[in-house]
């Protein structure tokens, strides 16, 4: 048998070249109706009445009223209704559906309803929530979350410093802008609901089906659909439209279908949370850090979703790859009226990692000291302490991650080269070195998620891995087959691993949080060597594993204090820019990246986790611009909001350092999100470079360059 | 109104709306889901189907234009030695994730190795620029076709 990390074929490839995979929106059920959304056109408001004309034959309204359960989508705090009640606090909010045969019809019912409101003041920005003037959204202090870790004694660190440094960070929205839109299609048979759609967490989904209808979950069945890119913006949203559809579903009698349109995608979905970072740091006489004071602000939108969450994971890691003796970390996340933002890509990671990269950098600028001397100086090691006094227990191998893109990169050479470049076209060179925590946070994979795989052996000797984990594009379809193949000795072809359907697999937890190939995959790996020993038992038999926590793993929730994740990804880019100061446009000449992922399960499916999360960071820290003005985004499709295409990105040099990890299966650790965390700051580190002036917000817009660079003039 | 046109070699023959988009005939009358809708509006290149040779975001087309046209989806391409080539290159380059954008991006690489057999990178780049993809960062899909118009050759 060759090495786990020799690429294979993608067990999916085929079937998506030629075009027979079924994506949601490709399946059609006999008698299936279509379903569009009524949706808010107030950013906050009463509803005071919605009208609706007589309608024909075989079109239905579902609303609040068709919630045959509790008309909360279940996430975490149970605020968001999947259709409005009495009031709305976002523009698009759902406020019922239109269902029935003709698309062109439904569009004509839903012209003719009416909705009066009556305003009430809301809140469109952090500035503003922190004014108070409008009433609260959420609770008494507006806030969907606030936290705080302290380390060490900050206070006293600071009035010990020699030089203090402060600055404040902003990120901005990003749209996931997965290819295929949100869809789903429920059907009701026989007293049961199936909802088939595009998304990450088929038990996410049942469980707020569970709620939202109120039945025993035997009469309630999901099933994952050939999903076309999710990034996490298929995180938690399924949850609201897979409630929809099954509601529709049941008041017609028939299948009903509900697939976005772009535009509404765009503007009436999750994004990643925008974000304003305050550090400052307090360096001693060696122009050592001794403690960093930090405060982040998350704008949550409307709806809690998951943003306490993302917010754990921005503080956890706050303080990036270095060691800071002291620190105090305060975070809350915003309730404001835009769309409720949620699961994205490095969940909290890139902001956070955006503000102390940024800040490393100004602070070594500030004592005239190279940056990556000065970020070398403060690296964590194996046995140093985390910000929430976690223990780092691996080897930490970023001085050969450093040296790999630093050389091949030309960086120390550039970094002084570039320095005398005169005219329009400015050149510059940025490097960043990040870390991703593996899997869930915190206690999250022992006492909330409590995975369970099963591998069935059948009579034909194939093995079916049966999981609830997706295949979304990132490979678990090739790379779980892979372990489990590789632990039994047998061949590839013989493994299968369908789309998940919640009758036939248990719950081993969500596709997110970078957990699958780690958590799940070392499960299968548990299971497949028990199977292995007990081959000849039977013809035919099935063996579960359940999750069990590392035994050193130490962790308190209450205090956030110990082992935040089990183990860490760690990485470096850097990243080479031209700035033109005539139109102010970034291009980016050349990506050099460098991982400590631990064993690739394959380095192809690898390469292409690599090169998609790097061309999304650099999206988001260049032309992915998305501006919400009082609650309404400026942009509603894929013609405004620009992600990157072929002509926008070079080819990217990236490397692996193998460092394996105990409880990984065949030492794998977390790679899917980690890529995308380092982009951002490497690329802003550039232009700051390119320009000599302080870059401390993302996206770069032309505007914001010739802002900054003016400024300092 | 009557449309006729060659639909994947063979002729049809609809009465429709000359309105109503190519893309949303395809897929709902002759159920070639295949070509998929990922904006509506040209800008992502999911949808991609040649007309006369030439790649096309078909739902920006309303089909009244397409009369007496030569359609290829990927289904009507799927079955020849050219597909066969960039199927295999693309599985080789790694170019496929979530796979919505494949069958387009197959069909702008048929597109352009027709026009120019041995593309370099800054053509091919050039050459799919209409299509976009959110996973691969494209570099393994430009790798995709740079190899199929090495092991394609004489093909184009």
């Amino acid at each position: 048998m060759t090495n786990i990390r020799t690429p294979v074929e993608r067990s999916d490839a085929r079937i998506k070249i030629n075009g027979k995979a079924e994506y949601v929106g490709d399946i059609r059920f006999e008698g299936m109706l279509y379903a569009k959304t009524l949706r808010s056109t107030r950013p906050r408001a009463l509803i005071h009445s919605v009208e609706i004309p007589p309608i024909p034959e075989g079109y239905f309204i579902v609303d609040k009223h068709d919630v045959p359960g509790k008309n909360r989508v279940k996430i975490i705090a149970d605020d968001m209704p999947f259709f409005s009640e009495d009031r709305v606090n976002y523009i698009g909010e759902p406020i019922l559906l239109v269902v029935g045969p003709e698309r062109e019809t439904i569009a004509h019912i839903l012209e003719a309803i009416t909705v009066t409101y009556s305003d009430i003041e809301p809140v469109y920005t952090i500035e503003e929530a922190e004014k108070g003037s409008a009433p609260p959204l959420f609770g008494s202090d507006n806030l969907f979350a606030s936290y705080e870790i302290v380390k060490g004694d900050p206070i006293s660190a600071f009035s010990q410093a020699s030089i203090r440094f402060e600055d404040i960070y902003r990120t901005g929205f990003q749209e996931h802008a997965y290819l295929e839109p949100q869809g789903a299609i429920g059907a009701y048979e026989n007293g049961r609901v199936t909802v088939y759609g595009s998304m990450q967490c088929p038990y996410y989904v049942k469980n707020a089906l569970i709620q939202g209808l109120g039945w025993a979950e035997d009469r309630i069945r999901v099933v994952q659909t050939t999903t076309g890119g999710a990034f996490g913006g298929k995180e938690e949203y399924p949850s609201l439209i897979a409630g929809h559809v099954a509601f529709a579903a049941i008041k017609a009698g028939s299948p009903v279908q509900l697939v976005f349109d772009r535009a509404e995608d765009v503007r009436f979905t999750t994004k990643r949370h925008p974000a304003i970072i305050r550090i400052a740091s307090a360096l001693d006489a060696q122009n050592r850090i001794i403690a960093m004071n930090m405060e982040i602000k998350l704008d949550a939108g409307a709806y809690a979703g998951l943003s306490e969450v993302v917010l754990q994971r921005a503080m956890f890691c706050s303080t990036g790859v270095y060691n800071i003796p002291n620190a105090r970390v305060r975070g809350s996340a915003v309730a404001t009226n835009n769309v409720f933002t949620g699961a994205f890509r490095g969940f909290g990671g890139p902001q956070a990692t955006f503000a102390v990269e940024m800040h490393m950098h100004g602070l070594a600028d500030r004592i005239g000291e190279d940056p990556l001397v000065f970020k070398r100086k403060h690296l964590l090691k194996k046995h140093d302490s985390t910000v929430t006094e976690g223990t780092i227990r691996q080897e930490v191998v970023l001085p050969a991650l450093i040296e790999a893109v630093t050389g091949p990169s030309d960086y120390r050479g550039k970094l002084q080269r570039f320095q005398s470049t005169k005219g329009t076209v400015h050149r510059g060179i940025g490097l960043s070195v990040f870390l991703h925590g593996c899997a869930f946070t915190g206690s999250g994979e022992k006492d909330k998620i409590q995975a369970k795989v099963k591998l069935r052996k059948t009579r034909d000797k194939t093995v079916e891995i049966l999981v609830s984990s997706v295949e979304m594009g990132q490979g678990p379809q090739t790379t779980l087959k892979k372990i489990v193949a590789h632990t039994l000795g047998i061949p590839l072809e013989n493994v299968i691993y369908e789309n998940p359907d919640t009758d036939r697999v248990p719950d081993s937890g969500p596709t997110v949080a970078s957990r699958t190939v780690m958590i799940v995959g070392f499960l299968l790996k548990k299971v497949a060597e028990k199977m292995r020993e007990s081959w000849n038992s039977a013809p035919e038999f099935e063996l579960q594993e359940r999750y069990e926590q590392p035994p050193f793993v130490q962790w308190d929730q209450q205090r956030f204090k110990g082992d935040a994740y089990p183990v860490y990804s760690w990485g470096t880019n850097v990243v080479e820019v031209e700035v033109d100061s005539l139109t102010w446009e970034v291009t980016v000449k050349g990506i050099w990246a460098a991982y400590d992922i631990g064993t690739p399960m394959d380095e192809r499916i690898v390469r292409g986790q690599i090169e998609g999360g790097i061309a999304q960071g650099l999206g988001y820290a260049t032309m992915e611009v998305m501006n919400s003005s009082e609650g309404r985004f400026m942009q509603e499709s894929l013609f405004d909001y620009v992600i990157p295409t072929a002509v926008d990105l070079p080819n990217i040099h990236s490397t692996l350092i193998e460092n394996e990890y105990e409880y990984g299966p065949f030492g794998a650790k977390c790679a899917g999100e980690l890529p995308f965390v380092g982009a951002a700051p490497a690329l802003a580190s550039a232009v700051q470079h390119a320009l000599g002036v302080p870059i401390t917000r993302i996206p770069l817009t032309p505007d914001y360059l010739r802002e900054v660079t003016q400024g300092e003039d | 109104m009557k449309i006729d046109f060659i639909l994947n070699k063979k002729p049809v023959h609809i009465d429709t709306d000359p309105l109503r988009r190519l893309l949303d005939v395809l897929r709902e009358d002759f159920y070639l889901t295949g070509v998929k809708e990922g904006c509506g509006e040209g800008e992502c290149g999911a949808c991609t189907v040649l007309i006369g040779g030439e790649a096309v975001c078909s739902c920006i087309v309303p089909v009244g234009t397409v009369a007496n046209e030569k359609i290829l989806t990927i289904e009507g391409f799927r079955s020849t030695a050219r597909y066969r080539i960039l199927e295999k290159c693309f599985i080789d380059a790694g170019a496929v994730q979530c796979g919505f954008c494949t069958p387009g991006f197959i069909m702008a690489a048929e597109s352009l190795l027709s026009e120019n057999p041995r593309p370099d990178e800054t053509e091919i780049r050039q050459g799919i620029a209409g299509n976009l993809c959110r996973c691969t960062g494209y570099s393994m899909v430009v790798d995709a076709i740079q190899k199929a118009s090495v092991q394609g050759k004489g093909l184009w």
